[in-house]
């Protein structure tokens, strides 16, 4: 397990390396002044340019900035926004909030997503299976922003069950409604997953057995199918944790939930592109580090993994 | 050599013809129909009334960027802003958006945007996507560790996230290239791994094997007959993705760092809309049935084609 572990994380640094340097090299070593061509048609004041060369060691060779800037973001300094405030501490300030909708969003997703998804399996081919599916697909094409926007015309404005938006200090019941918004991205794809993974091992000698033992339903679907179906299902959750991610900015935008991802949406909105770098870094960094997590709790789990070069 | 026997006939071991007439073991039937993975996919797919709609939705779409003037002789920049927000009427099906333009007509002239971002996209991580994928899944060793590795990196980057960072700093220059390049060359590692997992199959089939042993050249095998053979996925990956990069590009309008104001686009229209989403409903929702639609066809397409392609699939319906 050690040796696992070490593995895992002997690969991860390269990747993290590499993004960090895409990023910054999409940004810094383009034509021109990067920190101009951040700030779009808007000039900025002297003294920010002044701070910000000073903080991206622009007066640097590139790989000499890009390594200044690394070591920054290894000692936890990632800069500081547009309106001075240091990114770790807009952090500690709003990451709590956004734990806490993407924890209620991925209850959500997992509990009516396995259960849907197990019903559609168990039903293969019936009316619930079907319009499971079609409700699915539908969900899966439309764009985060419309969901948002049709939930807060049909639950806030016209039946008046939530408020539009949410309230300081961001209560479990205010954030309801963007849970279920930012829940609705990855739900249908659990619906999908689980049903085929259900099929799949319904069909195994293992289940064959089972019944053949002469067990009751009611043990083995909870038991042997469903244990044995969520695999492929915990596998996806990881990798698409990105596009959660990116769902959270736009529900956070929407729904005005003073959370990491809102601060990306409003430093995005007002065209304040220093601070929108540092944000999508410390995104990529949270989502390497959930997938790194995840990898070795896999490892934990599942003793087959750990032995695969 | 004259004194030599004559040499003898040989005995007939097998019974004559007539005493024990020959059974075909293996009957061929000559007049069945031809098949092979695309012929089966085809027969499979027209069976589906998922593909006819898919397919019908998505010429539509086509046709109506190619020509949108048939559908709507309405200029959409015409506006008179005494109709903002005005309630549909007669010559306008759709109302009026806030600026008082014919919402209609914005969104029927709007689909070559979002279709021609869709497409560059998706030519974009092909193109990247096979590249990658195929030298690393056929020549395996270094290479592949190398162009594995560079794919992990960009695939650790949420693809909107990258295109929202290249879009701030490419701010001067928005446009439907500037933007499918910033959504494409984030979004082709999916592409590239699931070309490469499947050449790593083909690749040790048996008539992979008979070119190599007729010395066919590394490289003429990996064109003629493993890519031929492991592209199938890539095609239901590329539908899938072609919708995904509509949406990509609506949710990057609706950022605001998608297309400028000017482009007419369905992710500008919702984006302009949403402040008045409880006075004037029409102008956001009408816009997103026309994105969601859209990416809909694209996606049921891939679906369609993936259960026919894949048995597996196919077994669990």
């Amino acid at each position: 397990m050690a040796g696992y572990i070490f593995r895992r994380l002997l690969q991860a640094l390269p990747v993290l390396v590499g993004t960090t340097f895409l990023i910054y090299f999409m940004v810094f070593a383009m034509p021109g002044d990067p920190l101009l061509a951040l700030f779009g048609d808007k000039t900025p004041n002297p003294a920010v340019l002044e701070r910000l060369r000073e903080q991206y060691h622009l007066d640097q060779p590139f790989i000499v900035q890009y390594f200044l800037y690394l070591g920054g973001i290894f000692r936890g300094d990632f800069g500081t926004s547009f309106s001075g405030e240091p990114v770790t501490e807009i952090l500690a300030r709003t990451f709590p909030v956004t734990i806490r909708l993407a924890l209620m969003a991925l209850f959500i997703e997992f509990v009516l997503g396995v259960l849907i998804g197990l019903i559609s399996g168990l039903r293969k081919g019936k009316l619930f299976d079907a319009s499971a599916l079609v409700i699915s697909l539908i969900l899966i094409s439309l764009p985060i922003f419309v969901i948002a926007f049709v939930a807060q015309f049909i639950f806030g404005i016209q039946l008046g069950w939530a408020r539009t938006t949410v309230s300081a200090g961001a209560p479990i019941q205010d954030l309801i409604l963007p849970a279920f918004v930012l829940a609705s991205i990855t739900f249908a794809q659990i619906v999908r997953l689980t049903r085929s993974s259900v099929i799949e091992t319904q069909s195994l000698d293992f289940v064959r057995t089972a019944y053949g033992k002469g067990l009751s339903r009611r043990r083995i679907i909870p038991v042997h199918i469903l244990r044995n179906s969520l695999i492929p299902v915990v596998t996806y959750a990881a990798t698409d944790f990105g596009v959660l991610l990116v769902g959270a900015t736009v529900t956070e935008g929407i729904f005005n939930v003073p959370g990491v991802g809102r601060t990306l949406y409003q430093a995005i909105i007002r065209g304040e592109g220093p601070t929108v770098v540092s944000f999508v870094t410390v995104m990529v960094l949270i989502y390497l580090v959930v997938n790194l997590v995840v990898d070795l709790l896999y490892g934990l789990l599942d003793p087959r993994i750990r032995y695969v070069k | 050599m004259s004194n030599n026997p004559p040499t003898p006939t040989p005995k007939h071991f097998v019974a004559p013809l007539e005493e024990t007439p020959l059974v075909a073991i293996d009957a061929v039937n000559v007049g069945e129909r031809k098949s092979n993975l695309w012929i089966d996919a085809w027969r499979d797919m027209r069976r589906r009334p998922m593909f006819w709609i898919s397919a019908a939705i998505i010429l539509l779409v086509v046709v109506v960027a190619l020509f949108p003037n048939l559908f709507s002789q309405i200029d959409p920049r015409e506006c008179v802003l005494s109709n903002s927000n005005g309630a549909p009427t007669g010559a306008h099906l759709l109302g009026f958006n806030k600026q008082g333009c014919d919402v209609f007509s914005r969104i029927i002239h709007g689909t070559s945007t979002s279709l021609s971002v869709g497409i560059i996209v998706v030519i974009l991580t092909t193109v990247l996507g096979i590249l990658f994928g195929a030298f690393a899944g056929f020549y395996g060793g270094w290479l592949d560790s190398i162009l594995s590795r560079a794919g992990d990196i960009f695939f650790s980057i949420p693809y909107i996230l990258a295109a929202v960072v290249i879009m701030s700093v490419f701010s001067a220059y928005r446009n439907v290239f500037v933007i499918a390049l910033a959504i494409g060359i984030f979004a082709w590692p999916s592409t590239a791994r699931v070309l490469r997992a499947e050449i790593l199959r083909v690749k040790n089939a048996d008539f992979v094997m008979a070119s190599r042993a007729l010395g066919v050249s590394n490289f003429k095998i990996l064109l003629r007959h493993v890519l031929p053979n492991s592209i199938a996925p890539v095609i239901v990956v590329t539908t899938i993705s072609l919708g995904a990069a509509i949406v990509a590009e609506a949710t990057l309008s609706f950022l605001g760092v998608g297309l400028p104001n000017t482009t007419m686009s369905w992710g500008n229209d919702i984006s302009a809309a949403q402040t008045d989403l409880r006075t004037a409903p029409q102008t956001l929702i009408y816009p997103s049935i026309a994105l969601s639609v859209t990416v809909l066809a694209f996606i049921m397409m891939g679906e369609v084609v993936r259960d026919a392609l894949d048995p597996k699939a196919r077994a669990q319906r």
